[in-house]
């Protein structure tokens, strides 16, 4: 009798687990699932002229995402120029002053930004910038990336800043430097690698943010015409292609989306690469 | 003596100087959560004196001729679409966990969770380009009709299917979720000891039970886990408004089209034609903001907790 209770929980268990193996194969379905999707369909939308072209008028066939790209790399490099070195320094903060309260508090609610709907991001973008140059615009646009940007870079800097090992601080010291120097001249190099792993995860996200671009940079048919005008992006032109009714204008959406997502690969690959070996916590 | 001092002041000058800078500049991520608490309250003040609390339960949104807005159809889809989410993303991403943290050979761990999170890098337009033109026809033609044809007497699984709609809408967001809330407890798995493992297993568990046991230990991390989860199907923007159909209205079938906070503010902010109606739409975003404020300052402390009192116990 008890071999055949203890059969019933080996089957149980087989059951069980063959389930769980079940799920991690439906949870990659969908993601090879939108990666061939891509694949198919953006392979054919590709030319030189529509890496080259800007969008033609609407109902006209041709055209391509030139704009769309030229704007995704100003609003990403602009977002990472305020972004990046806000989040450096905060994530200096927090790893070599973390015992006190604020940085507590900081390091609490840079996780909680984290998480947030970019969407608010983008309506509290609008509130300071739109509103006030009464126009859609690429400065608008950046900021709210930039925000998007700002927490990600803190944790990432705090956890490769914080892996340095102590010996360096107290060499730097024990030398005679005084503390903010050991930090800039010591301890930040040494946690290089880490930093720019952050950073980079940082513009991975950036570059494929939409919502808030909706209600920031807006959308443009025309290449960069200044910081204060609205500007294309990648995200946006797939966006608006996508849901409109012409079926050269969907093409061209999956066309935006296959490079779009060749952008962000590349740079996660880069990620993954400088990271490997490392099974930690993803931010 | 006398130079040795000066220098040692000016060092510990400088060193307060760029303490204090750095904690100014750490300090802009709380300045932003204020200013925007500030400016969201302040655009949408007119809203809340027009209409006050019975916004959040007015069933009408009419910019067109009385002005009138209510935000209950949005809070509804809201939270219709992420309990969807919930049901069909959590089993998935924990069973995903389950198979990273405690089955799998140890050299498999890092590309299967590095495939599962490659799910995370996908921008959520291409996601909803996806489900617009892939997964809502197929939902449509092989899944929604066996549905109804199964389980057609309850008003859920009733009236005639689009393919967009609510339903999809959920199951978009579960795929979207799973990356978070698998990472998320595949990492509070892993930081039980071992010593929980191999106590079941001396005991005679099967690897099941045993695995039962870890979970137990490290409930409070995977619940924290899933409201994080909960917390990102809530302000999930771009896919959600590319599939849910918008359409302002309670649904009761989940083939229906319906609405969602944040998919009222992507599709209808830059089209608002009055100041009223462009701050009722703030004041969606507020609401927005609260309710995932809360969600996710509650999931935070929950997991933080779990994975200092778990890695805790490792110490002792």
């Amino acid at each position: 009798m008890n071999t055949s209770h203890s059969r019933l929980r080996k089957a149980k268990e087989n059951i069980l687990l063959g389930l769980c193996v079940v799920a991690l194969i439906m949870t990659m379905v969908p993601l090879f699932s939108i990666l061939l999707s891509i694949l198919a369909n953006g392979g054919s939308a590709i030319d030189l002229a529509f890496l080259t072209e800007l969008p033609k008028a609407v109902g006209e066939t041709g055209g391509g995402i030139a704009n769309a790209i030229q704007g995704t790399m100003i609003l990403v490099a602009l977002a990472s120029l305020i972004g990046v070195p806000v989040g450096l320094i905060s994530g200096i903060y927090l790893s070599e002053y973390k015992s006190n309260r604020l940085a507590w508090v900081i390091r609490f609610f840079s996780d909680v930004l984290t998480e947030f709907p970019s969407i608010v991001i983008g309506i509290f973008a609008y509130t300071v910038i739109v509103l006030y140059i009464r126009s859609f615009s690429a400065l608008a646009g950046a900021v709210a990336l930039a925000v998007i940007m700002i927490p990600i870079v803190t944790r990432t800097t705090e956890e490769a800043v914080r892996l340095v090992p102590n010996d360096l601080r107290e060499a730097g010291i024990a030398l005679g430097l005084p503390r903010w120097k050991t930090i800039v001249r010591i301890v930040v190099p040494a946690g290089r690698s880490g930093i720019v792993t952050g950073v980079m995860l940082s513009v991975a996200r950036a570059t494929g943010e939409t919502a808030p671009l909706l209600l920031t940079a807006f959308n443009s048919f025309y290449g960069f015409s200044g910081l204060l005008k609205p500007i294309a992006s990648m995200p946006m032109y797939i966006f608006i292609f996508s849901i409109s009714p012409f079926p050269d204008w969907r093409a061209k959406a999956w066309g935006a989306a296959l490079i779009l997502m060749l952008m962000i690969l590349a740079l996660s690959i880069v990620v993954r690469y400088a990271t490997r070996g490392r099974y930690t916590t993803r931010i | 003596m006398k130079p040795t001092e000066g220098l040692l002041k000016t060092r510990l000058t400088a060193d307060t100087i760029f303490k204090i800078f750095a904690a100014a500049v750490a300090s802009s991520i709380l300045l932003i959560l204020g200013a925007m608490v500030f400016e969201l309250y302040n655009q949408s003040k007119l809203s809340i004196d027009a209409f006050g609390l019975p916004f959040l339960w007015g069933t009408v949104w009419d910019p067109a001729i009385s002005q009138v807005f209510g935000a209950l159809p949005l809070i509804y889809g809201t939270i219709v679409t992420s309990l969807l989410a919930l049901l069909f993303g959590v089993p998935l991403s924990l069973g995903t966990a389950i198979v990273v943290s405690e089955l799998s050979p140890q050299r498999l761990r890092t590309p299967v969770s590095f495939i599962v999170e490659l799910l995370a890098a996908i921008p959520s337009v291409i996601f909803g380009l996806w489900a617009i033109f892939t997964l809502a026809p197929f939902l449509r033609d092989n899944v929604y009709p066996i549905l109804q044809a199964g389980l057609g007497v309850l008003p859920i699984f009733q009236g005639s299917i689009y393919g967009l709609g609510v339903l999809t809408g959920g199951v978009i967001l579960a795929i979207m979720i799973i990356p978070t809330v698998s990472a998320v407890s595949r990492d509070v798995l892993a930081a039980v000891p071992d010593s929980q493992r191999e106590a079941a297993l001396a005991l005679g568990a099967t690897k099941w039970e045993a695995t039962m046991t870890v979970m137990s230990y490290g409930r409070s991390g995977i619940i924290g886990s899933i409201i994080l989860g909960l917390g990102r199907a809530v302000g999930e923007t771009m896919a959600i408004t590319m599939v849910i159909g918008n359409r302002f209205d309670i649904f009761t079938s989940l083939f229906e089209p319906g609405y969602t906070m944040a998919a009222i503010i992507a599709n209808e902010f830059t089209e608002a034609t009055t100041d009223l109606y462009l701050s009722a739409i703030i004041e969606v975003g507020l609401i927005l903001f609260v309710v995932a404020m809360a969600i996710n300052v509650l999931a935070r402390l929950i997991v933080w907790r779990s994975l200092r009192m778990v890695r805790g116990a490792v110490l002792e």
